[in-house]
């Protein structure tokens, strides 16, 4: 279970997160919605301890991680994947590297077996054959499920997605989803998704918090939230700029 | 003090602060041997093998005109056979590590400014924390290691070519003679000489290394913060290069007795 406490971040001057609480359950998927620069990504950062937040606290299965030093935190990363919004994949390496990057890291497996792993991970992701291919070479979409095979080759127990279909054309963006969900159903993941894109939104979370003017604006399921007849939850939905 | 004052000091602090906060972890890392070979490797072939050209051109070049410059002051009071002593005792001591250390600042420091930069602005180091992979583990200590070995090695041929350069000049070029040059040369360049060289180019390797990733790994977001991250790597690392050649030039001459 994920538990985050009256978590409060600041940019220099600018607040970004002031007093975020929520919690998530243990396969649940979790879409976190609001407006572009609102914070939801600095959230999804805290969640993994890549940034430390200014008070508040984040616990990982009872074991709060907000302190933590690097070197421990890599022990509690281990239960983590993450897909980042331009998929950070590393462009000196081909496909295969980087979806077989913690394998090789951990030396606990051979080339053989790593290869193995890859091309599982890579069918999971309805990409095969493309392990010789550089990142460089790939569309937009082929980076995020090359982003997701290395985020899930190592079986993690909890998946985080920053915007998976950003920048997408709605095609790709519905089989990105689709996708999502299968990992979410088949490896029993808890998931969490950052995104503004509320077709999305609806299709692959059970629940869905909104981020706004720097707090949960509110919770519920998706069918709650675009029922709800507050305003500003309808004017994200139907994406209604300020008069 | 004005806010402009407090701001630059209390910056200046924390840099310092993060700076020495990425030696210890480096030295933490380095020592507990979590460097993969295949890494170390790269790195070597990286920052050894393709500075080479750069090295061997500026050392020849430099022992050359150190040749010409000391035989015109010299040859004014009958002194010509000591010109190569002078270029041997410069190129071991003094011009073969810090031309070569300041060569490799600039194509290696900015080089491990630019890559490191690049992937922190693309998300690749958090990409990296995410894999459960210590960004200083994978990033730095194999630099850091490749470049405290293969300094020394690419300044001992620079003081190789520099020697050589300067032979060639003096003797072929200027007409000195080369017994009494060569047994000069020998006679004053002593092995001190060539450890004080070979000890500092040890230190500035350490210097390139850790400031270029640092320079990296605090960059500011764009291309903008790349391009003045590799601007800064190489005017602190050059810097840094020139200052503590001074200090070690006076702590290494009096530990073997020169000075």
């Amino acid at each position: 279970m994920i538990e985050v406490r009256d978590l409060k971040k600041s940019f220099g001057p600018q607040p970004i997160l002031d007093g975020v609480t929520f919690k998530i359950e243990e396969g649940e998927s979790l879409v976190i919605i609001g407006r572009s620069g609102g914070g939801k990504s600095v959230l999804l950062k805290h969640i993994i301890g890549l940034l430390q937040p200014d008070s508040g606290a984040v616990t990982i299965d009872g074991e709060d991680i907000t302190h933590m030093d690097e070197r421990n935190l890599i022990r509690v990363r281990s239960k983590f994947g993450m897909v980042f919004q331009g998929a950070a994949l590393f462009d000196s390496m081909n496909v295969a590297e980087n979806v077989g990057f913690s394998f090789r890291r951990e030396r606990k497996f051979t080339e053989k077996e790593i290869a193995i792993k890859v091309a599982e991970a890579l069918d999971m992701v309805e990409l095969p054959g493309v392990e010789k291919k550089k990142p460089s070479e790939l569309s937009g979409g082929m980076r995020k499920r090359v982003g997701l095979a290395r985020a899930i080759i190592y079986h993690p127990s909890i998946v985080l997605y920053d915007e998976p279909t950003t920048g997408l054309d709605p095609i790709v963006s519905d089989s990105i989803d689709k996708l999502i969900m299968r990992v979410t159903d088949r490896m029993k993941v808890t998931t969490i998704v950052v995104t503004h894109d509320m077709r999305s939104a609806r299709r692959v979370g059970h629940r869905i918090v909104m981020l706004h003017n720097k707090k949960i604006y509110v919770t519920g399921t998706p069918e709650d939230i675009f029922a709800s007849a507050d305003p500003v939850v309808q004017q994200f939905i139907n994406g209604v700029a300020d008069p | 003090m004005t806010s402009f004052a407090q701001k630059f000091i209390s910056d200046w602090l924390s840099g310092l602060g993060r700076f020495g906060l990425l030696v210890a972890e480096s030295l933490a890392s380095l020592f507990t041997f979590k460097v993969r070979g295949r890494d170390l490797v790269y790195q070597l072939y990286y920052i050894g093998v393709k500075s080479q050209t750069v090295v061997l051109v500026t050392g020849a070049f430099t022992g050359m005109v150190l040749a010409a410059q000391a035989y015109y002051q010299f040859h004014q009071v009958k002194m010509d056979t000591a010109t190569l002593a002078l270029v041997g005792v410069s190129m071991c001591s003094e011009l073969g590590p810090v031309l070569t250390a300041l060569m490799v600042a600039g194509r290696v420091g900015a080089s491990i400014a630019a890559e490191i930069g690049t992937m922190r602005v693309t998300e690749q180091i958090d990409a990296l924390r995410t894999l459960a992979t210590h960004p200083v583990d994978y990033l730095v200590v194999p630099r850091l290691l490749a470049a405290i070995i293969v300094m020394p090695i690419l300044t001992a041929e620079a003081i190789t070519v520099g020697i050589a350069g300067g032979y060639t000049v003096a003797v072929h070029l200027l007409g000195v003679d080369p017994t009494y040059s060569w047994h000069n040369m020998l006679r004053y360049t002593t092995i001190p000489d060539f450890s004080i060289g070979q000890i500092k180019s040890i230190v500035f390797g350490a210097i390139i290394a850790v400031i270029g990733c640092y320079k990296g790994m605090t960059c500011r977001d764009g291309a903008e913060g790349v391009g003045h991250a590799t601007t800064e790597a190489v005017v602190y690392s050059s810097i840094t290069i020139l200052i503590c050649n001074f200090f070690l030039t006076l702590l290494l001459g009096r530990l073997f007795h020169i000075i």
